[in-house]
């Protein structure tokens, strides 16, 4: 069932009072439960298109944006952030510019609140977002009072609680520890299996993008350099290089072995999968030798 | 006797809404040491760096900088001290140049023209920032807006630099930028603290990383000794980096127990064993 929930087609923009266009001639698109991971170097336009996705440019903000991006069948320029909201939710990249109320409770209650959830429903799924966000327990706390990471989660939880069709998430995982990280890595895997949501992700984080993501689209200097499968891309060194991509360290392992003239076979992207090729040749070797 | 540079006694903190961050830590940091430190979210870390800085008091407790009491002297003081790089570099940036932002700590120190003139030199030599200079820092890239700031703490020449998750959101050429001036600023003799979530940079960068859980310290070691013990690590949600776990993974195949903390480490001894 291959059905684009976001088209973006031939698109360009500008910033306000910019000279030039931070993206220029931008094409892809995401079907229905699929995981798109947005990377690339710093500076390369990747909050940009997170914020056109998701429609806040152009409704929110100005600067000139040519071609088309649709959001489950709604263009993104022809109807309000009211409308387009109740398709799409962001989480921000600094999650201190998205909470605003005195209590992590409320927080998380506001978006559901405006979608006119019977109460009941959205106490559930307050209960719900707060447990995959690890932050039981903080229900009366002052969003402020929280740690960096927990903020990010209180983001994250604020917008799960609407159960948007699509989700958009810049560096939603910048702050967080590690175990952190790949929980919040699950919790998308399982929106997308139990919920058949839609998510984009902008990230810098390879290692869990190689195991989580569907595909990846690299943007550099405002320009598509390469989409594909996570294999595809983070084996494309003309790409990682390019686009500053930290590869896998399984990955990098691979590479400096090769250039001891010790072949793997398959480039791994996966810690299990470059393991069990590194166990293979030393069997092999050691059997050979025996 | 290495000289004591930072001492923390039984240092507790609450802050007003009854959380308590810090329950009696104890570290003493010496000079010219390079420390990670990590830990969930919320452990503490940053409750801790903002005690080191003065922004906070000890509740009960005392946090020595050099011999100064941070209960006893003012941050304005201190900050000569004790450079503190924040996490987001956007909160601390303010002037229309970038040589402006970085002349603003020297300027305060009230240093001679000349010698203001010296360290931004330095500063922007540094940080590799020379032809930005007359740039507006908010135009700058992510990875050039942390260097900025990077830069206006290393002005002040501080003895001290406290780095608050300074790759957060950075490419892998910002990651190793910002790390590799941290570097520098050890080996030209000064201390560095830096607060990551990056265990990789832990594992490439830090002579000794102390490990926050719930306010207490849960290790303090060298990156290997820390990352040698994942099943404690977990406990404040951290895991060592790939290159390690595959190690751990690979302990019975490489007959070793070593932790592995960098990629040509563990490249090293694969092809020992194969060329054997």
């Amino acid at each position: 069932m291959n059905q684009p929930v976001i088209e973006v087609k031939k698109l360009y923009y500008r910033y306000p009072y910019a000279d030039r266009y931070v993206l220029n001639d931008i094409n892809f698109s995401v079907n229905k439960g699929e995981f798109l991971c947005i990377t690339g170097e710093n500076g390369a336009g990747k909050t940009t298109l997170s914020l056109i996705i998701s429609g806040i440019i152009p409704q929110a903000q100005g600067g000139k944006m040519r071609g088309t991006v649709t959001i489950a069948g709604l263009d993104t320029s022809e109807h309000e952030l009211a409308v387009l909201s109740q398709n799409i939710g962001i989480v921000l990249e600094d999650p201190e510019t998205q909470l605003f109320t005195s209590k992590v409770i409320n927080e998380v209650a506001f978006g559901a609140e405006n979608l006119q959830i019977p109460p009941e429903e959205i106490f559930s799924r307050i209960r719900w977002a707060l447990k995959v966000v690890r932050l039981e327990g903080y229900e009366n706390q002052h969003p402020m009072m929280l740690s960096g990471g927990q903020k990010q989660r209180v983001a994250i939880a604020s917008v799960l609680a609407m159960r948007p069709n699509i989700l958009v998430l810049d560096e939603p995982t910048s702050q967080l520890d590690p175990i952190g990280t790949i929980e919040v890595f699950e919790v998308i895997k399982e929106l997308k299996e139990k919920y058949s949501m839609t998510i984009v992700m902008v990230t810098h984080k390879s290692e869990e993008m190689a195991y989580f993501a569907d595909n990846i689209l690299v943007l550099s200097h405002g320009s598509v350099l390469a989409y594909g499968k996570p294999k595809d891309i983070l084996s494309n060194r003309e790409v990682t290089t390019n686009a500053w991509i930290t590869i896998p360290q399984i990955s990098e392992l691979y590479l400096k072995l090769k250039e001891r003239g010790i072949d793997l076979g398959e480039f791994p992207i996966l810690q299990e999968e470059g393991v069990a090729l590194i166990r293979d040749l030393l069997e092999k070797r050691l059997s050979a030798n025996a | 006797m290495p000289e004591q540079l930072i001492q923390i006694n039984n240092l507790t903190y609450t802050y007003a809404n009854g959380f308590s961050a810090l329950k009696g830590i104890n570290i003493n940091i010496n000079k010219n040491e390079f420390v990670a430190i990590i830990g969930q979210n919320g452990s503490g870390k940053s409750t801790l760096l903002k005690n080191l800085t003065g922004l906070l008091k000890p509740a009960i407790g005392d946090v020595l900088v050099d011999g100064l009491n941070t209960k006893e002297v003012s941050i304005a003081k201190l900050s000569c001290k004790v450079g503190f790089v924040l996490q987001n570099p956007d909160r601390q940036l303010f002037a229309d140049t970038v040589e402006e932002e970085i002349s603003f700590g020297p300027k305060n120190m009230k240093f001679s023209l000349q010698e203001i003139k010296e360290r931004v030199e330095m500063a922007l030599e540094y940080t590799g920032l020379k032809d930005n200079r007359d740039k507006f820092p908010p135009s700058l890239s992510a990875g050039e807006r942390a260097k900025v700031v990077i830069a206006s703490v290393v002005a002040m020449r501080p003895e001290i630099i406290i780095l608050d998750e300074p790759t957060t959101g950075q490419d892998y050429r910002g990651c190793y930028q910002i790390m590799n001036i941290a570097r520098e600023f050890h080996r030209a003799g000064h201390t560095v603290i830096v607060v990551t979530h990056n265990m990789a940079l832990v594992a490439e960068y830090a002579y000794r990383t102390i490990v926050f859980c719930k306010g207490e310290v849960l290790l303090d070691g060298t990156a290997r000794e820390v990352f040698g013990q994942p099943k404690i690590l977990q406990m404040s949600y951290i895991i060592p980096p790939q290159i390690t776990q595959i190690g751990q993974a690979l302990e019975g195949e490489l007959k070793t127990k070593k932790t592995f903390l960098r990629v040509d480490e563990i490249r090293d001894f694969i092809s020992e064993i194969y060329n054997a």
